[in-house]
């Protein structure tokens, strides 16, 4: 449902020229967990990106459930970023005024849902992530592992297709890193196709489908049992 | 996105930011509440001449020096430019015209008034003991200016309250000679105390005999002569026998402006509307001024919250919701710092009546309508361009601002 061919993605600095992403071919099935490891500016936060239809790759061709969406206006990516794209984020990207309620409500707010059915909704994300005593609190008065929890609720209210999470325990404590990965694999569980961008080999090496990025390549895409 | 939503989000938005808040919402404020104090003084000012006038007696004629062509009365016949001038003989010969009650002669100059040590610039009035009768004043001491042969030079004066109080104080000044210009003249009355006043009272003027006022100013003309109709009734033909005896006097030619009270008022009215209405444009300015204000904070707003912006992006927002939250934003903040500056300009109205009862200080309804739609104009018009600004950055380059 994923498929990516000869994708480029160069940035100009100046007169210089920084090939973020080279000639990536990648086709990802529907319910997939992928993880894309690989050192620091090799390219994996720009594969997202463009994933997410965050970023337009320079040339090469992305179709989505058999539709072109490279080609599509702002606006039409903006409306399948809403429906079927959810994010994560190391930084959570919580608004920081907004309760935690508030934040989870925010893409079913974009999307002009009903307010009653928004509440329904958000009430039963706050039970399935165990933030019901949080709905009130700020961000700035939840923990980091309450503040991804919340992250990854806001990410999967409007049933998106696949999940993209960048780093998503960079900013976490050890366990609270695994429990957010319990989450997103728990998701995954339910058919959501996962692609999460780590460090960590122990989190990568979760994975059922590993890809090596360097230099803005594809040097390595490994498939493992589950496990 | 629903419109409720978007004025929430933006409530809320505005509330954390109380700083650029409060700086938007002055700004609008300041803007609708010169609008709404300064139409409500002109306004006001308006109604106090008119009502002022509607006081004098009704069927009174102006006669002044000058004509204009259409016949309609200038502002400067008003101010009494003149084109041939105005006798004493012209004002004695209108006695004799059939529906006129008592006419007073008026010459008006500025003077210095001493006694002792004491001395004050004030307006001289040359009159005639009718002056009192026409224009319906009441004395405080003593008695007005004799009747006598308006030709003749007479050595009396009253004051007027304030004059008196500042030449004299606590001394009696019934009786008492002061210098007028190079004239020596005796206090025989002082007028009353006519309050606060817009340019008709009596209060710091002093008034001497017609021909005294003429001689110290060295002139034979006149600035005004006020006539009084036997009846409301007879007003209209009295003005043509009263023109036509001038023209004849003045060699065949109608060189003199009679008006009626009622003319005289819908001048007045004209004229303080127009002054309302420039007021309230340059008071619009300032709302125009208030939305660079707007502009340049909403677009700290959009570097603020950059992140956010991105945020919202990557959560499926279109550039059509962003430029929404914006623009709501801008609208909520206008029109809150209107309603502000409506409350502010009403309580300063009310602040102007306080302390000048008898000026009708109310801004007219059209302006505080104008005044709150010009300011929610202004906001929205000056947030496109932070808006769009907003609209169109990067998502990946917004969401990695901290
Ligand atoms: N907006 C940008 N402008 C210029 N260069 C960029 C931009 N974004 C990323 N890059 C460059 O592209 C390369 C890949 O970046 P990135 O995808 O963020 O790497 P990673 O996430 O693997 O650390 C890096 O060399 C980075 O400096
Ligand atoms: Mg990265």
């Amino acid at each position: 449902m994923i498929e990516l061919t000869d994708i480029n993605r160069v940035f100009h600095l100046g007169d210089s020229e920084v090939h973020a992403l080279r000639a990536i071919d990648l086709q990802i099935a529907p319910g997939e967990y992928l993880s894309v490891m690989g050192p620091s500016g090799s390219g994996k936060s720009t594969l997202l990106n463009i994933l997410g239809l965050l970023d337009r790759p320079t040339t090469g061709h992305y179709s989505l459930n058999g539709r072109n969406v490279s080609d599509l206006s702002s606006d039409e990516q903006a409306r399948v970023r809403r429906e079927q794209i959810g994010f994560v984020f190391q930084v959570f990207h919580l608004v920081p005024r907004l309760t935690a309620a508030e934040n989870i409500a925010l893409p079913m707010m974009l999307a002009g849902i009903a307010p009653d059915e928004r509440e329904a909704r958000v009430k039963q994300a706050l039970a399935n992530y165990d933030l019901t005593q949080r709905a009130g609190h700020r961000p700035e008065q939840l923990s980091g592992g309450q503040r991804q929890r919340v992250a990854i609720a806001r990410a999967t209210i409007m049933h998106p297709v696949v999940i993209l999470a960048d780093e998503p325990t960079g900013n976490l404590d050890r366990a609270s890193g695994q429990e957010a990965i319990k989450l997103l694999e728990g998701l995954n569980a339910t058919g959501v196709t996962l692609i999460v961008v780590t460090h960590d080999p122990a989190i990568g090496e979760r994975a059922h489908r590993r890809l090596q990025m360097d230099d803005g390549r594809l040097v390595l895409d490994k498939r493992h049992e589950a496990g | 996105m629903k419109l409720v939503d978007a004025l929430r989000f933006t409530g809320r938005a505005a509330a954390a930011y109380p700083v650029r808040t409060g700086l938007m919402m002055l700004a609008m404020a300041i803007g609708v509440a010169a609008v709404v104090v300064l139409t409500a003084l002109g306004e006001g000012a308006r109604r106090y001449v008119v009502g002022e006038f509607s006081s004098l007696g009704s069927h009174l004629l102006i006669v002044l020096p000058g004509r204009t062509e259409t016949g309609g009365i200038m502002p400067g016949t008003l101010l009494g430019q003149t084109a041939r001038d105005l006798t004493l003989d012209d004002a004695l010969a209108l006695l004799r015209v059939a529906g006129v009650q008592r006419i007073a002669p008026i010459t008006v100059g500025v003077a210095e008034v001493s006694y002792r040590a004491l001395s004050r610039e004030v307006s001289v009035v040359g009159t005639t003991a009718e002056f009192t009768e026409v224009r319906r004043l009441a004395m405080g001491q003593g008695q007005f200016l004799t009747r006598e042969d308006p030709r003749n030079a007479g050595s009396s004066c009253v004051l007027g309250a304030v004059l008196r109080e500042e030449l004299f104080g606590a001394e009696p000044a019934l009786g008492r000679w002061v210098r007028i210009g190079d004239r020596r003249c005796r206090v025989v009355g002082v007028m009353a105390a006519s309050g606060q006043g817009l340019g008709f009272d009596t209060d710091e003027i002093v008034l001497v005999p017609v021909a005294t006022a003429q001689a110290i100013f060295n002139t034979n003309t006149l600035f005004r002569i006020l006539v009084e109709a036997k009846g409301r009734e007879a007003l209209e033909s009295t003005k043509v026998r009263v023109e036509a005896i001038l023209k004849e006097r003045h060699e065949g030619e109608l060189d003199v402006t009679v008006i009626t009270q009622d003319a005289l008022l819908a001048t007045f009215d004209r004229i303080l509307r127009a002054l309302t209405l420039a007021v309230a444009g340059i008071a619009a300015i300032s709302l125009a001024v208030a939305g660079i204000l707007v502009m340049n904070v909403m677009l700290v707003a959009v570097t603020q919250r950059t992140a956010e912006i991105g945020l919202l992006m990557a959560l499926g927002a279109a550039s059509g919701h962003i430029r929404l939250l914006f623009f709501t934003e801008a609208a909520v903040l206008s029109l809150g710092g209107a309603l502000l500056g409506l409350a502010l300009g009403e309580g300063g109205s009310a602040l102007l009546r306080q302390l000048y009862p008898a000026l009708p200080a109310y801004a007219p309804l059209w302006a505080t309508v104008a005044g709150v739609l010009i300011a929610l104009l202004t906001g929205i018009l000056f947030s496109v361009l932070p808006a769009r600004r907003a609209a169109q950055l990067d998502p990946v380059l917004a969401l990695s601002k901290r």
